[in-house]
């Protein structure tokens, strides 16, 4: 029986460092998985970030991974590249609107408090600037 | 009738009914207008919201030997000095020095005077640097020290103008995104912004400024403060609807209160974005239910009341006067409104939930007997109307 795939997000660290090789071209060639990538920040003699999302098999991306974590790079799959300040939120909605995914909304509409769903994030960075309470900021 | 003495010796007695501006709505429908109004004798009104009309005073005491502080900054943002020897008032949209501003448009403004003062009610350490000229009274002419609030005699925040009874929703019909204070505006109608509590806001709780007026006892983030004027920009004199509630700006309060006795949760510096920096302040003022027609206004719902949709891409900035309709507050709060036709998604600026909050806030105050209510020394003018500024040739003599 085939394993089925499915979709996760990571958030990759690369320490300041050194690897030469084309990662990500790899994780598609030799370990068969889709890759989509949200955003990444990767300078040549500093430390780099890397947000994505893996499409394969279980196995395949816990090859992959394993694969990625040999550079040294950490791998976090709780973490993600925005940060939302549930203490600076003012609940003030003004970043509704602008974020196209619903992963900033309203928990309930009556009492009008705002949730961040991490998971629903695609990290556009749309609300940095645009909450004016600082509550969003990116983590790199 | 209740008059403010039998409402305030069930205060002190703490056997008060208070309400919040939005539990008083479906009070009022289920009991009815008369009866409500016997049994409650206050409703509590909020906002929080950015307030750019906002600053203190500082005193910072005197120095060995003295100074004479002709021009300060706190924290690298400019204080005005144009007051006596160790005054100071901070503004809250002052920007730091060096602050690029919009020099690469949209500027982040990410640190100003709303931002020392947020600092300063954490209870966090600020930095001062004055320049004198040098009195023979005043020798000094140079200081650099670090304070936090503890250490100041007096911090009054005195603000010019907050609370605005209403205010225009923004929208943007240009191709191009505008960066206002009222937020970021995608092209093409594509959001619309608006800052009011609404229900809950304080004057759209008492539209004709029956109880709220000069002298009348506030709630200002926390410590209890006082409407010292009305404020600036104030005109009652605007488009009302059927129930007397205005449909754009009307009155504005003139607010004061000694921020040491304030709560960092209500005082928030905002950047905002291509704009500038503002504070956000969370305000409550009890309404007293005198009669049953002060309940009736202060039982207004977001249904009824009414929002000027304007345009900040060409009407706003040069004051065409061309407005592009009107939308309630419950709409505006669903967050979709139409215009023409057009769903347009709506944000705020303006914390209901912070709002309610507040409003929940001060009931507990009153009914703990902690804050009674208090007659206005003098009203706040119902029929002043909004001067624009003329643009003069220079008068020459002869
Ligand atoms: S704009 Fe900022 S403060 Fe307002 S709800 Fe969104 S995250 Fe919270
Ligand atoms: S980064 Fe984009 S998707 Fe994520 S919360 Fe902010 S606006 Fe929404």
């Amino acid at each position: 029986m085939a394993e089925t795939a499915f979709t996760k997000k990571y958030f990759l660290y690369f320490p300041k460092c050194e690897t030469e090789k084309p990662i990500v071209y790899h994780l598609v060639k030799d370990y068969n998985l889709m890759v989509n990538i949200f955003r990444a920040k990767v300078t040549p003699e500093e430390e780099g970030y890397l947000v994505l999302d893996l499409t394969g098999t279980a196995g395949d991306i816990a090859r992959g991974l394993e694969f990625v974590r040999t550079f040294n790079v950490t791998v976090n799959e709780q973490s993600i590249g925005l940060r939302w300040d549930a203490e600076r939120c003012t609940h003030c909605g003004n970043c509704l609107p602008h974020c196209p995914t619903r992963a900033l909304d309203f928990k309930d509409r009556t009492t009008r408090e705002v949730r961040f769903d991490a998971a629903a994030c695609i990290e556009c960075l749309s609300c940095v600037a645009n909450c004016p309470f600082s509550a969003c900021a990116s983590v790199f | 009738m209740k008059t403010y003495e039998e409402i305030n010796a069930k205060i002190e007695a703490k056997k008060a009914v208070v309400l919040t501006a939005e539990e008083i709505i479906d009070y009022v429908e289920k009991k009815g207008l008369r009866a409500a109004a016997e049994e409650v004798d206050v409703v509590t009104t909020a906002t929080f919201g950015p307030m750019c009309s906002s600053g203190c005073f500082l005193n910072f005491g005197h120095s060995s030997p003295r100074i004479r502080i002709s021009e300060a900054w706190l924290d690298d943002v400019r204080a005005y000095c144009g007051i006596a020897a160790v005054d100071v008032y901070l503004g809250a949209t002052e920007l730091r020095q060096g602050d690029p501003a919009n020099l690469y448009h949209p500027g982040e403004f990410r640190f100003g005077g709303a931002h020392v003062i947020e600092k300063l009610v954490r209870g966090e350490k600020v930095q001062l640097f004055g320049l004198s000229y040098g009195t023979d009274c005043y020798p000094r002419r140079e200081i650099r020290t670090w304070f936090t609030l503890k250490d100041l005699n007096q911090a009054i925040m005195t603000n010019p103008r907050n609370c605005y009874q209403n205010y225009n929703v923004a929208v943007n019909s240009s191709d191009r995104t505008i960066y206002t204070y009222l937020g970021q505006l995608k092209p093409g109608l594509k959001n619309a912004t608006y800052c009011s509590a609404g229900q809950l806001s304080p004057l759209l709780n008492d539209p004709f400024y029956e109880t709220i007026g000069v002298g009348t006892r506030v709630w200002l983030a926390g410590a209890q403060g006082i409407v010292y004027g009305e404020g600036t920009q104030h005109a009652g004199a605007v488009d009302r609807g059927g129930n007397g509630v205005p449909v754009e700006g009307g009155g504005t309060l003139a607010l004061t209160a000694d921020m040491k006795e304030m709560d960092p949760r209500w005082v928030r510096a905002v950047s905002l974005t291509g704009y500038g920096v503002s504070l956000s302040l969370g305000v409550g003022i009890p309404i007293p239910v005198l009669n049953k027609e002060i309940l009736k206004r202060a039982a207004v719902r977001d249904r009824d009341i009414l929002a000027t949709v304007v345009d900040y891409a060409t009407d706003y900035p040069n004051r065409t006067g061309k407005t592009l309709g009107r939308v309630t507050y419950e709409e505006l709060r669903s967050g979709e409104i139409s215009l023409g036709g057009k769903k347009v998604e709506a944000g705020s600026l303006s914390s209901y939930r912070y709002a309610l909050e507040i409003a929940e806030l001060l009931k507990a105050e009153i009914e703990a007997g902690r804050f009674t209510v208090s007659r206005p020394v003098r009203r706040l003018p119902v029929d002043r109307s909004f001067r624009p500024l003329a643009i003069k040739e220079s008068e020459r003599y002869g």
